[in-house]
């Protein structure tokens, strides 16, 4: 274990599992979708939804899904915030299967696009996002992350992978509607993209987000 | 990944701080003074939530805790030093902080996270040394800590809190040690002297939150880190060297049953009181 992670991170208690795993989610989401959304639902699983009050798991989830970093001290004002922003937000608990204990997916609606996550925290404030608007994944969020949706044709991820002049870590790729000839790629970057627009500009690129990790 | 023996080896030609800096370099390839920056960074937070939280009540997620730091804070001590009362009231105060969702350090965890402010403050506030040397101490606290962290845990749920306020407390010691001798041998000493004495300390929070017995065992583990710190500097020897005890910590958390590691289901979590408690929760449906 590296000497920063032995002796830190900064974040607001009351546990790294609870709270910062939680945060880390809920802003993996707030990034995926571009800002503040108009709507959330969380569906909490197991032990999640079991103690998420008395952890505060719901204010760090609230206050990621609102953009607010780790170690923010308004994470416990996160109801509040939500209010200001008019954020319309749901807690819900479901049993999400076969998952890790501390896993939430996420549903979030902003400007009539809607996305889907669900991620887990794994402990130590680790987290691993496991599933992104149909694909299934494995990101740990320790890269600089794109999520693309792109067209499901030939030559489609050399075309996008021509122009990322970075070095890829990981990569996930999935046909999402086989009529639409759409495809969902997710590729983790060892340093973040500089030339995004270029990306978009790929006439094989629908949408395009980019998800910087936290420093 | 490295032993103490080693460390104590190299530490005869260079200061520990930084033996512990470089070992950390050949490992992540990080450079000593951007990671030094990183952890000063860390440090400040650590000095500023403890100025700023001193003594304070605070509305705790569960109630069932946040006017102890207060409490003790208000009453004049009859046995101990003001060294330890205000590593005492400090502990916590960031162990109550922390329960009512503030900013804390992680340091080694979240549930641990009073113990190395209430150290560190108390030195602060009665030997008055620049940040520098305190950083240096920060430093080898750390090493302290990653030796348990490579060889043993850090985590309540999977060793139990020994690995947790335990191994805050002796990275804690290790620090206070550091202060007066720089010896890495005597560093050593005072951090096994510490785990031996919490050996098999179990994590059996009332409900599964972080707040009883943490909170209190969070203002008591600062004594045993300072009193380690007080034989290893008369010159008291742990028999058992530190690695060894790291180890032996290791094997009795991998023995501990599962109940009695951060599931509540164990200890005083499953005491008439913690149930009545856990019952009376409002939020709980």
């Amino acid at each position: 274990m590296n000497l920063l992670k032995v002796v830190g991170p900064v974040m607001v208690g009351p546990s790294s599992s609870h709270t910062l795993g939680a945060l880390k989610i809920a802003r993996f989401a707030y990034k995926l979708t571009g800002g503040i959304p108009e709507e959330v639902t969380f569906v909490l699983h197991e032990a999640f939804s079991k103690t998420y009050k008395g952890h505060g798991t719901d204010r760090a989830l609230l206050a990621g899904i609102l953009g607010l970093r780790q170690d923010d001290p308004n994470i416990k004002n996160a109801y509040e915030i939500a209010k200001e922003n008019n954020l319309k937000y749901k807690f819900l608990v479901d049993d999400l299967g076969d998952v890790h204990p501390n896993t939430v997916r996420i549903k979030v609606l902003k400007d009539g696009q809607s996305h889907e996550i669900e991620g887990s925290s794994i402990g130590g404030g680790d987290i691993k996002i496991t599933y992104i608007d149909s694909v299934l994944c494995e990101l740990s969020w320790d890269y600089d992350t794109l999520v693309i949706v792109n067209k499901d044709a030939p030559s489609a991820l050399k075309s996008i992978l021509d122009v990322i002049k970075v070095n890829v870590a990981n990569l996930y790729l999935r046909r999402i509607n086989l009529l639409q000839e759409k495809a969902l790629t997710i590729i983790e970057l060892d340093e973040p993209v500089e030339n995004i627009e270029e990306i978009k500009k790929s006439p094989y690129v629908y949408e395009c987000y980019f998800i910087r990790r936290d420093y | 990944m490295y032993l103490w023996k080693d460390v104590i080896e190299m530490s005869k030609s260079l200061p520990l701080h930084q033996v512990i800096l470089n070992l950390e370099m050949f490992e992540t390839g990080e450079d000593p003074d951007d990671l030094r920056n990183k952890l000063s960074n860390m440090l400040k937070v650590i000095l500023e939530e403890a100025e700023k939280q001193y003594g304070k009540t605070q509305k705790t997620l569960t109630g069932f805790t946040g006017d102890n730091a207060y409490k003790l804070k208000n009453y004049k001590t009859k046995f101990i030093s003001e060294f330890n009362h205000i590593a005492m009231v400090t502990a916590l105060s960031i162990a109550e902080s922390n329960a009512s969702m503030g900013r804390i350090v992680a340091c080694p965890t979240a549930g641990s996270s009073g113990v190395i402010p209430g150290i560190f403050y108390a030195l602060y506030k009665t030997e008055s040394p620049d940040f520098n040397t305190l950083l240096d101490l920060f430093i080898v606290a750390g090493g302290v800590g990653k030796v348990i962290a490579d060889r043993a845990t850090i985590s309540g749920a999977a060793g139990g809190c020994q690995a947790e306020i335990g191994t805050a407390a002796a990275m804690g010691a290790g620090a206070l040690t550091y202060y007066f001798s720089k010896d890495a041998e005597k560093v050593g000493n005072a951090a096994a002297l510490v785990l031996k004495s919490i050996m098999g300390l179990i994590c059996d929070p009332v409900g599964g939150f972080v707040e009883v017995p943490c909170v209190k065992r969070n203002g008591n583990l600062v004594n045993i880190a300072i009193s380690s710190a007080e034989m290893a500097l008369s010159g008291i020897k742990s028999l058992i060297p530190f690695d060894e005890v790291v180890d032996a910590m290791r094997r009795v958390g991998n023995l501990l049953p599962q109940s009695l590691k951060e599931t509540g289901e164990g200890g005083i979590a499953i005491t008439p009181t913690a149930k009545t408690l856990i019952s009376n929760l409002r939020f709980l449906v």
